[in-house]
């Protein structure tokens, strides 16, 4: 197997020892069908064992090694090394607090997924004994896109609205609440509209689209904000109509 | 020392931790859960499993069709108690986990679809395309955020149960943001940390599956049973050791050797015709099929690569619509990895360790010898998978048996009332702490972390593979029980207390050494050949004097003391494992 060198340029900031963030660079000697990760990994092994990332799967399924490579975001095992030149810089993926290094602080994000109620709502629980609630193909498609997101945080990272205002809920969790609302066996969408069509909610949404295309899962996200304020629109039109809410 | 008191402690959240979480909260909603994770639950190795969960939902199945599968997959190890349960109980939790939202692949009438598995006499596997537990992980996860009572711990590395007088009470788990020790005091502990597969070089696992919870409970004297019994899966993506779901060949790939033969005929898993054919083939258990493997290879018929040897699968003749809807992430993972498209090209593959079927000695109530102990998940072994794991059993097992881990320590935390000796814990938390404050004082270790785990890696897959022998497994215990002598001199190098994974990856390795000297050892003393242990010295099954659990017991200063336990036999006589056309 041949072999490539890389000058990895890592951000490093160890808040207890370090009083602002700076580049360190690691001359690694990298298989060609390493991922980023991989040569991060020797890295670890073989020269720092200071430096700290988050990863697990390796197989774009955990969610876990989301950075910034070359300023992108993207996870470390799908950014595959023939893809870039000899030199790689790697950051913490940006709009996050630094905990450590390359990894993030990430609580403002699992808050904005609990705010959005992200369970199904029945309309009633139905017993167990009665068996599976039917769903065609077509009821399952529906949704399916958006329940496929592996809250890597990469939309997030890419969002010049997040960057803005980080009260935004941001690209994940409204695609998440759009993912229940679509379930044919979910009636929660008024219990979710009050943080969904909220000031913060869709209607912060610029429509830049960023999010969609960093997406790692084709989640499309810009994609289900647009659905929900289109959904939210006729609504609140239809609400002044005679029997309407208002 | 931050002191959280709760009433039950959960470790682990993956699929087993959050579906014993939810028990819980179901069960008793005025108990308070602490759920204690080294990461947040969604990057839990669930997430990784691809293919689905086995239940019986069709008119054409029964309950007896599926234990029949699991026992006679098992080779008889399986204790038929606990698999009678498991075949009954797990059609529920599937129908549980829809009504929670889990976008389970469906047919035209909207009824769940069921998909052929390897070693499975009917179509049973529930599928949501090839991410199942990844659905299933974040259905469970979602789901949980309904209760209030589930209060999440996420990035707490737990370092040691805590044990008064023969009862678990709790345990102490470092806060991995700050480095702060804290003591998770309560009335028991459900242990759900996953399995071990890091401790081979190659392996589908993620790197948090250490077995940092099998660890915890073998020190703390609880024993790991049938930890000899590590199940290869016959299609990894050379090189990386990435899963390629047994969905691959549900669906109708094939498997072919360097001539474009299907070289399973060979294995008594043939004849190859008429195909598709349930429990033949390429749908046979995933033990033969790797070890089938290892025989094409020695015989010059696999194919060399860059990555070693390889067989190839063939899902061409499915077509890129079939593909695409039914193994999406396969194409993605296949075209990114090894630059081969299912849709027009051979796909490499190799045998890779997948799974443990060994783990934390639990009965069917997944209670522990140790009062207030329980386990869940492929860090237990209750036993239903026995000396082989049928494909499709583990979503379901950890679904099971977390669900009853959560309602049967509910119902053990209203027997014991008030526990005294909060004093005696909160000293035993202080040991625990002075001893991971001793390895940031230690000067001039010499142990490397890396070295002392490649070393261990390299060992096990030498001697302790899909094949075995006597020579092969001294030579194992032998490296292992240096590397565990070495790692007391483990030298670490980073001393700060913010997300330092220099320490966890240094205790992540000492967990590691601990359970693969009781896969070496137990292999070592288990002289026969069943399932996943197969030994070339004794190449017959020995059911008069192996039909026996393993237990192995911790000795913090030498080899685990091994003893055996029973096997329960209900309705299931131990008869010869058949597959292939004799199976029909």
């Amino acid at each position: 197997m041949s072999e490539r060198q890389i000058e990895l340029e890592v951000l490093r900031y160890r808040p207890e020892m370090d009083d602002k963030p700076f580049f360190q660079t690691y001359s690694v000697p990298c298989q060609e069908e390493w991922v980023v990760l991989d040569a991060l990994n020797y890295v670890k092994d073989e020269m720092d064992r200071t430096l700290s990332y988050r990863w697990s799967c390796h197989m774009f399924v955990c969610g876990s090694c989301g950075m910034a490579i070359n300023g992108e975001p993207k996870l470390a095992c799908k950014a595959f090394l023939r893809d870039y030149q000899t030199k790689i810089r790697i950051e913490p993926l940006s709009n996050f607090p630094i905990e450590r290094d390359l990894v993030i602080v990430q609580d403002d994000f699992i808050e904005k997924l609990e705010s959005v109620k992200p369970y199904i709502i029945p309309k009633q629980e139905k017993p167990i004994d009665q068996g599976e609630y039917l769903q065609t193909p077509a009821q399952l498609k529906a949704y399916k896109q958006y329940s496929m997101c592996i809250n890597c945080l990469l939309c997030y990272s890419a969002c010049p609205q997040y960057a803005l205002e980080e009260k935004f809920i941001g690209p994940a969790a409204l695609a998440l609440a759009h993912r229940y609302n679509m379930d044919s066996r979910d009636v929660g969408r008024s219990a979710r509209e009050h943080v969904v069509a909220s000031h913060d909610g869709i209607w912060a949404c610029s429509f830049v689209g960023a999010c969609s295309q960093v997406c790692p899962k084709d989640v499309d996200p810009a994609g289900a904000i647009q659905q929900v304020k289109f959904t939210s629109a006729v609504d609140y039109l239809t609400s002044f109509l005679p029997g309407g809410k208002r | 020392m931050k002191v959280v008191n709760t009433d039950i402690v959960i470790i682990g959240a993956g699929g087993a931790g959050l579906r014993a979480a939810i028990a819980v909260a179901e069960a008793d909603p005025t108990l308070n859960i602490a759920l204690v994770s080294k990461v947040y639950p969604m990057r839990s190795h669930t997430c990784a499993a691809e293919g689905g969960a086995a239940g019986v939902v069709k008119e054409s199945d029964s309950l007896d069709y599926h234990f029949n599968d699991t026992v006679s997959g098992g080779d008889w190890l399986t204790d038929q108690d606990a698999v009678e349960l498991f075949v009954n109980e797990i059609p529920k939790e599937l129908t549980q986990l829809e009504h929670w939202g889990c976008p389970w692949s469906r047919e035209d009438t909207g009824k769940v679809a069921v998909r052929p598995f390897g070693g499975m006499k009917i179509m049973r596997t529930w599928y949501a395309a090839d991410k199942t537990g990844f659905h299933m992980l974040h259905t469970l996860f979602q789901t949980s955020l309904k209760y209030s009572s589930i209060r999440r711990f996420d990035e707490f590395y737990t370092t040691d149960l805590m044990i008064d007088d023969g009862v678990c009470r709790g345990c102490t788990a470092i806060e991995m943001r700050s480095g702060e020790m804290t003591l998770f005091l309560g009335k028991t502990v459900i242990i759900c940390s996953g399995g071990a597969g890091r401790i081979f070089p190659f392996t589908t696992n993620g790197a948090i599956k250490t077995g940092d919870g099998m660890a915890m409970a073998y020190r703390a004297g609880v024993p790991l049973k049938d930890m000899e019994f590590v199940q290869y899966h016959p299609t990894g993506l050379p090189g990386s050791g990435i899963l390629l779901t047994e969905g691959c060949r549900g669906e109708g790939g094939l498997l072919v050797n360097k001539d474009g033969y299907r070289y399973l005929q060979d294995y008594d898993l043939g004849p190859p015709d008429p195909w598709p054919r349930l429990k033949a083939m390429e749908l046979g258990p995933r033990d033969r099929l790797s070890q089938a493997f290892y025989h094409e290879q020695k015989k010059g018929r696999t194919i060399p690569s860059k990555w070693g040897d390889v067989v190839h699968l063939d899902m061409r003749h499915l077509g890129e619509k079939k593909i695409n809807e039914r193994l999406p992430l396969v194409r993605d993972l296949s075209r990114s990895y090894v630059g081969a498209d299912p849709v027009t090209d051979l796909v490499p593959v190799r045998p890779v360790v997948h799974y443990m079927m060994g783990g934390i000695h639990t009965d069917i109530n997944a209670a522990t010898p140790m009062s207030g102990l329980y386990a869940a998940g492929e860090c237990a072994c209750v036993s239903i998978n026995g000396a082989n794991r049928l494909g499709s059993n583990s979503l379901g097992e950890l679904l099971v048996f977390g669900a009853r881990a959560g309602r049967h320590a509910v119902e053990y935390v209203k027997t014991v009332g008030t526990l005294e000796g909060d004093a005696r814990i909160e000293k035993q938390a202080g040991d625990a702490e002075s001893r991971i404050k001793s390895l940031f004082k230690r000067t001039g270790g010499k142990q490397r972390v890396a070295a002392l785990r490649r070393d261990m890696n390299m060992t096990l897959e030498e001697g302790c593979g899909i094949y075995r022998d006597e020579n092969s497994l001294i030579d194992t215990c032998t490296r292992i029980a240096d590397v565990r002598a070495r790692y007391r001199d483990v030298r670490l190098e980073d001393k700060s207390n913010v997300y330092n994974t220099d320490l966890y990856q240094t205790l992540e390795l000492g967990a590691m050494i601990e359970v693969a000297q009781t896969v070496a050892i137990s292999a070592l003393q288990r002289k026969e050949s069943r399932g996943a242990h197969q030994r070339l010295d004794f190449t017959a099954r020995d059911d008069e004097n192996y039909l026996k659990h393993t237990m192995a017991f911790y000795n913090p200063n030498g080899d685990p003391r091994i003893d055996y336990a029973d096997v329960t036999i209900t309705k299931s006589q131990p008869a010869a494992r058949v597959y292939g056309g004799a199976a029909a």
